[in-house]
């Protein structure tokens, strides 16, 4: 059995752990110890079963997948939730990415500064980064939310997705800002010391004898334990908010707001609330992506990447439902990234319609997309997770299910 | 119920959910919108001089903007049109514009007529492919809406799935797009010479801009004669108004959508073609030019053909007029600037009345 294998094996237990309890029914106790019990045979049966580059691959996929996941969870609390219709998280996707990006790099230096150059850059940790980011992105959602959500549904979508560009325009333009049309490179990768010499300073030495077989390329394996914790977190937060009475009456608004408003609540203030809670939720998604980039520019945030695909994850996954927006993330990153592999298979046959077809074959996904998209909207609006209507968690399911 | 007589209007009932109209907040009065847009306009044009640009060169980007806006004229007229029957905003719009473009660059290359007509830069040929793209276009988006919006519309779907839809077929438009003619820029007429002509005033037109603001003009002319003065037109007019009524009074609505997506179409492949002779063929084209479609749509009044025309032509000028004294690449970001200040002061547009 190799060590090294193990010792990437062991970043996946706890992610493993976490969407086990996430998945399997039953009671508490059943559920903890059949995680447990899953957690380490399907980590075993992945270290021994792949090799060093497919493993690999598996926790960077699993990385960019749960941060379309957390950003298709911000979406899930802004439309989901209260029926905003947000074409514009690149938006709050690249003031996050940005802001994190700037508040933990360092300024450039020496012959660095002559051709990068950023408005400041406070070499903070990680966590600060993210918080500073999500923060930000908060305050522009409220900027944004106060004038344009009263708007009806798709002048809504269409006001948000020009607030977008105009912001991705900023970031293209303004080279004091951010390093304008250039990327902005070394945004540092948190714990990196755990896989890289010299090792952390807080890390105990059987930790350090555990990792020792791996090196700076097996980094992924770091940055998924982490980004799958920040997505637990933010996860059993929005589970939390949108059973509570809060995240009820939200859904009031959302589907009866005349009643909801006469039953007194205040439904401009509210609807602003979650608009917020989404756009800070978008900015940290952002934050963990500079992080897993470590090198960012204004092109990452085009509609089409970083709003419209989200829009499809969620609503294939299911509007309204948190688990439903992570396994939508999960299934179109998948058919997104998966696409290249297919494309292969089909070249043979691509070559029969024509002969240059194959080298334009990536541009299938587009029309996957498209058709998974139309499916979803004609025969499964509601997506594969349908929401789930309860009143009160302490109330029957059968009582509760109609 | 309208000011303008050909106004298609947008007498939905608002959903439960639809915000409260905001006409009481801003009355009924359009005046203070078009001060205001004057005011910008003067405002651009000191900004300018305050950069140091002649009246010449503020003179010349007003044509230019002119000229842009007759290219974005030909896309929100169908987008209008789109919106006022079907009630929906339509964001495949600008890939519909592309595909004309590229299926008239495809036909170019079978049909002759290449050499230059007069002082402009295209042949026959072009404009034959043109005409010959519209009824393509056309068909490819009646087959769209055979798919995906007619049974959305059976079965009354809410406008949020009916946009949905629409960046479903916007996705697959663009794959098609991408699968025939890959991701490459083509020129109609690879390295021709466009010499500008010299008007009076200083002012240097290329005569291409000349054609395309002619043409621009014509179609919007067209259309406000089709639904002026045919019974296809007061057909639309009235499943604009009211789809039940419509309905009961004899009228068949799935004909009259079927006539919107077949006008849409058709100017959208002519306003396609206009732009990629302007600039060039590319599969992103029409997606750069979806905001400032939305944009010059919503200033005019959403479902006014005319009111859509003269939107246009507004984005078009502020676009161009802005570069006077600001970088040229943040262009689209005053025209989305103007266009949410419209959505948020008088979301109505200058165009309709709102609500009826």
């Amino acid at each position: 059995m190799d060590s090294a294998q193990l010792a990437r094996g062991s970043f996946f237990i706890l992610p493993l752990f976490l969407l086990g309890l996430m998945v399997i029914p039953g009671s508490r106790l059943v559920k903890v110890v059949l995680s447990i019990i899953a957690a380490f045979v399907i980590t075993w049966l992945l270290a021994t079963s792949l090799n060093a580059g497919v493993f690999t691959y598996v926790a960077s996929f699993s990385t960019m997948a749960m941060i379309y996941a957390i950003l298709s969870l911000g979406l899930n609390s802004q439309w989901g939730m209260s029926g905003h219709v947000n074409f514009g998280i690149a938006a709050f996707f690249s003031i996050g990415a940005f802001t994190s990006a700037l508040v933990t790099t360092t300024m450039p230096e020496g012959v660095l500064a002559s051709y990068s150059a950023q408005a400041f850059g406070l070499g903070m940790p990680y966590l600060v980064g993210i918080l500073v980011a999500g923060i930000v992105s908060a305050i522009l959602g409220w900027l944004v939310a106060i004038p344009v959500l009263r708007l009806r549904a798709d002048f809504l979508a269409i006001a948000t997705l020009g607030i977008a560009e105009i912001i991705r325009l900023i970031f293209q333009n303004e080279r004091w800002l951010a390093n304008g049309p250039q990327p902005l490179r070394g945004i540092p990768q948190p714990w990196l010391c755990l896989v890289k010499q010299p090792n952390c300073s807080w890390e105990p030495q059987w930790l350090v004898d555990w990792l020792s077989p791996l090196g700076a390329r097996d980094y992924s394996f770091v940055n998924f334990l982490i980004v799958a914790v920040l997505l637990a977190v933010i996860y059993l937060l929005l589970e939390r908010i949108s059973n509570s009475p809060w995240g009820r009456m939200q859904r009031a608004i959302r589907d009866e707001e005349q009643s909801a408003a006469m039953s007194g609540k205040a439904v401009t203030y509210f609807r602003i609330q979650s608009f917020v809670i989404g756009s800070f939720i978008m900015g940290v998604g952002g934050a963990i992506y500079a992080s897993y980039m470590v090198a960012i520019d204004y092109s990452h945030f085009l509609p089409l990447y970083a709003t419209f695909i989200i829009w499809v994850m969620l609503m294939l996954g299911g509007s309204g439902n948190n688990k439903g927006a992570i396994l939508g993330a999960f299934v179109i990153w998948f058919v997104w990234t998966g696409t290249e592999t297919m494309i292969d298979w089909l070249a043979p046959a691509l070559r029969l319609i024509s002969d240059d077809l194959p080298s334009r074959g990536a541009y299938l996904r587009w029309m996957l997309v498209a058709v998974m998209l139309g499916a979803i909207v004609l025969f499964r609006p509601q997506g594969i997770l349908k929401e789930r209507k309860r009143v009160s968690d302490f109330m029957p399911r059968a009582k509760a299910g109609k | 119920m309208t000011t303008d007589n050909s106004t298609i209007a947008t007498g939905d009932e608002p959903p439960a959910q639809e915000r409260v109209s905001r006409e009481g907040a801003t009355g009924n009065s359009r005046w203070p919108l078009y001060i205001a847009i004057i005011a910008i306009f003067v405002l651009f044009w000191v900004f300018g001089a305050i950069n140091g640009k002649s009246t010449t060169t503020m003179l010349n980007l007003t044509v230019e903007g002119i000229m842009l806006g007759g290219i974005l004229a030909l896309g929100s007229v169908g987008l209008t049109l789109v919106y006022g029957v079907l009630k929906f905003s339509n964001f495949a719009h600008g890939d519909m514009m592309t595909i004309g473009a590229f299926v008239a660059f495809a036909l170019m290359q079978v049909l002759p007529g290449y050499e230059a007509i007069g002082s402009f830069s295209f042949g026959w040929g072009l404009l034959l492919a043109m005409i010959l793209a519209a009824p393509v276009v056309a068909a490819l988006s009646l087959g769209v809406d055979f798919a995906l919006f007619r049974p959305l519309r059976r079965r009354g779907a809410s406008v949020v799935l009916l946009t949905m839809a629409s960046l479903a077929a916007m996705f697959f438009l663009r794959s098609i797009i991408y699968l025939i003619w890959g991701a490459d820029y083509h020129f109609y007429y690879q390295g021709r010479a466009n010499p500008a002509m010299q008007l009076p005033f200083g002012i240097t037109i290329q005569a291409d801009k000349l054609f395309i603001l002619v043409l621009a003009l014509l179609m919007v002319g067209l259309v406000w004669v089709l639904l002026e003065r045919t019974r296809m037109g007061k057909a639309m007019r009235a499943t604009a108004n009211n789809p039940d009524l419509a309905q009961v009074r004899g009228i068949n609505t799935e004909r009259v959508i079927q006539w919107t997506w077949i006008i849409a179409g058709s100017l959208a492949a002519l306003g396609g073609v206009m732009y990629g002779l302007a600039s060039q063929v590319r599969p992103e084209m029409g997606f750069v030019l979806l905001l400032p479609l939305f944009a010059g749509t919503i200033l005019g009044g959403i479902g006014s053909p005319v009111g859509a025309f003269i939107g246009a032509m507004i984005i078009g000028v502020a676009f161009q007029l802005s570069s006077a004294f600001i970088d040229p690449t943040y262009g689209p970001g005053v025209a989305f600037m103007l266009m949410i200040l419209v959505l948020i002061v008088r979301p109505m547009g200058l165009f309709t009345m709102g609500g009826d």
